[in-house]
């Protein structure tokens, strides 16, 4: 399948954090076209298993993580006149809901929307005042009795977004963070069908990132790997944020370093991009990476863990932007890395200090 | 004197190579094994008269610092905390940075040149910059790499009354403690030496040793705050310099083992060793972290008391460290060939 394609598919699925199934179905029959066996754990994650060339228990092992939830609501309260009260799941800006339309999935998917008074009948300070979730509401249009039939408190909500793309290669829309992550793993495994690697290549497709990077937590153990990259977005440039915070939409795959990161690992990367000629960006994070990252890394007795990301327009918003050139540049570094990869260079993970 | 060498070494959170060259150079004479794990913790075997109960003694080698995270055009360094610093104690500092350890200055606007306003509030972190004389973002480049690490430049003293000043107390003293150990005469038992790394962003090392050990007790030495200081009320002291090591009962990480903290005490007294309970149910150590490992390890924690600790500049007292010195050598010759398990749990 196309990668624009994919990642159109996977954005406009529903899969809140602890709900991803309707995405790992999607991720698991492309996942299986590209690999030689696909698992699912106990908590949901997708584990696909690329061999190596003479694959065997001593084969190297690469964990490639990207998280495939993404943030959303859950019903608290069904208000009198059948209007629905939520929270959070993940970090959700309350004042990016304001008038959005949703997907409550209840006994059965109903469209509704968040409502927002309008200005002709706001006072006049409530206009200055940022919205706080306590004040906001889903109306659905049906009655109190017909909302009670389908709907109960803690039924999870989505947002809906169509997933639009726009001038040059850029595109937009919801739960790009990290389904394009996801999107960039399986470009990764496409590219690798071209390309002879010794190593073992575990594809994870990991759930409950945003409540606390679970699903890392137990498929970095389930798997145990030599090395574990996670691959998520980071924030792109755009006014009012200071340059060195962010990095460029369209300008290239960004490998990071820092205290979460391999050494050898942010080496390697940015080596084999300039070999490759691979446009990349560098950026620093001075502790946690708030990816799956910070989870591979203290695994078992630690796995060698790198981070690749692609710059992002709008976090956790409905209408997060980026570029799809940023995607393949991210692939074809992955695959390169990985092809690269021997046996024998483990010893380097430890003996570099 | 070794504390001023490792306390003048530079060992930043994930950039902790000094440090540990020169650990290792100090502690490879006199131990069997000497290793590094993934994570970069330094793991040494201690060989012993005979086999016992399989013990780890943890002490981070890592320190707070600061890391750069991207250049002005003006040639001005951007830089963002490793670990928890007070952003109010970085202006008018003097850090170096990278391997290359190119000095430079936290600089800050002239207070002539403050608005009355602005002479109120504490200048944060985004509004610094480093300033290492460069005149350009390219001639800042050739010296500096984005991720490199920055540690503050301060000159280790021996001050006032058996007291010493100097960077990083938290916790190059407890590796110099351990390292004292380690050079010893043989104990009755062998015993693994972990220098951890990383424990200033949120104990990331401690556990993957342990993992990979899998001790049957871990005792681990920290620089742990002494707040007994003018402007502190007495019930906040935590510790108090002077009066030997601490023993902690719990912090935020951890409920320490309480068979190993009446052994420690009962050593203690036996032994004329001065000693204190740290007065504080918050931070935490690594302990937190090899207590929770696999299926869990009785940890207890010994501390030397330092002022100021994730500052530029800490004060500790020596007498304090030689006694934290003699109760791990006490504890380590008398330790139950047995270990504790459940003894002093009903």
């Amino acid at each position: 399948m196309d990668i624009t394609e994919f990642l159109q598919k996977i954005s406009t699925t529903p899969g809140v954090s602890g709900y991803e199934d309707r995405v790992a179905e999607i991720v698991v029959e492309e996942f299986k076209k590209n690999s030689h066996q696909v698992r699912r754990d106990a908590l949901g994650n997708v584990i696909a298993l690329k061999k190596g060339l003479n694959s065997g228990p001593d084969s190297l092992k690469i964990m490639l993580a990207a998280h495939m939830d993404e943030i959303g609501l859950m019903v608290s309260k069904v208000e009198e006149g059948g209007f629905l009260r939520i929270s959070p799941v993940g970090g959700i800006d309350p004042r990016s809901l304001l008038n959005q339309e949703v997907l409550v999935h209840g006994k059965k998917d109903l469209p509704g929307v968040i409502g927002a008074k309008s200005p002709h009948i706001l006072e006049p300070d409530e206009m200055e005042k940022g919205v706080k979730m306590d004040k906001l509401y889903i109306d659905l249009g049906l009655s109190e009795a017909q909302v009670k039939e389908v709907v109960s408190v803690g039924d999870i909500i989505t947002i809906r977004r169509e997933f639009v793309r726009l001038g040059g290669q850029m595109a937009a829309g919801k739960a790009l963070d990290d389904r394009a992550g996801v999107a960039v793993v399986l470009q990764c495994l496409q590219e690798l069908q071209g390309l002879k690697h010794d190593a073992d290549v575990y594809a994870v497709a990991t759930v409950q990132e945003e409540v606390g990077v679970r699903g890392a937590i137990v498929s970095a153990y389930g798997v145990a790997p030599d090395m574990g990259i996670a691959i998520d977005v980071c924030h792109g440039d755009m006014p009012g944020v200071p340059e060195y915070r962010t990095s460029f939409l369209g300008k290239g795959t960004v490998i990071t370093t820092g205290p979460n990161i391999h050494p050898v690992i942010y080496k390697k990367l940015v080596e084999l991009a300039e070999e490759y000629r691979i446009p990349y960006q560098k950026d620093a994070a001075p502790g946690p990476t708030g990816t799956d990252a910070w989870a591979l890394q203290i695994s078992r007795e630690g796995i060698a863990t790198g981070l690749v990301s692609i710059p992002l327009r709008y976090m956790h918003t409905s209408v997060e932007l980026l570029s799809m050139e940023d995607i393949k540049h991210s692939a074809r570094l992955l695959a390169r890395f990985i092809a690269a990869q021997k046996q024998d260079g483990l010893k380097e993970l430890t003996e570099c200090f | 004197m070794l504390l001023k060498t490792l306390s003048e070494s530079s060992g930043v959170s994930g950039g902790e190579q000094e440090i540990r060259n020169i650990i290792r150079q100090q502690v490879s004479p006199h131990v069997e094994e000497a290793e590094t794990d993934v994570l970069g913790n330094l793991i040494v075997r201690k060989k012993g008269e005979k086999e016992g109960p399989t013990l780890m003694i943890v002490t981070h080698m890592d320190e707070v610092g600061m890391i750069v995270v991207g250049f002005e055009k003006s040639g001005l360094i951007k830089f963002s905390k490793v670990g928890g610093i007070d952003d109010r104690v970085l202006v008018s500092k003097v850090v170096q940075i990278g391997p290359q350890k190119i000095p430079g200055v936290i600089g800050a606007k002239a207070i002539h040149l403050q608005k009355p306003e602005e002479r109120k509030k504490s200048i944060k972190i985004d509004d610094m910059y480093i300033d290492i004389g460069a005149g350009s973002r390219e001639e800042a480049e050739k010296k500096v790499k984005l991720g490199d690490y920055i540690s503050f430049i301060t000159r280790f003293e021996e001050i006032g009354d058996h007291c010493a000043k100097g960077k990083a107390l938290d916790n190059r003293v407890g590796c110099a403690v351990l390292i004292e150990i380690l050079k010893k005469q043989n104990y009755p038992y062998s015993f693994y030496g972990v220098f951890t790394v990383q424990e200033e962003v949120g104990m990331r090392g401690a556990g993957a040793a342990a993992y990979r050990i899998k001790p049957d007790l871990a005792l681990v030495v920290e620089g742990t705050t002494a707040a007994d200081v003018v402007e502190v009320k007495k019930e906040g002291h935590v510790t108090t310099l002077g009066k030997g090591p601490a023993l902690t009962i719990m912090d935020a990480s951890v409920i320490t083992h309480r068979g190993m903290v009446q052994f420690l005490k009962k050593l203690a007294e036996q032994n004329g060793i001065p000693y204190q309970i740290r007065r504080f149910t918050g931070a935490g150590t690594d302990a937190g972290r090899i207590a929770l490992t696999r299926e869990g390890v009785p940890s207890a924690v010994v501390s030397v008391p330092c002022r100021y600790i994730h500052n530029p500049a800490g004060i500790l007292n020596l007498k304090d460290m030689e006694n934290t010195v003699k109760l791990v050598d006490v504890f380590l010759k008398n330790l139950p060939e047995g270990g504790f398990n459940n003894e002093g749990i009903d």
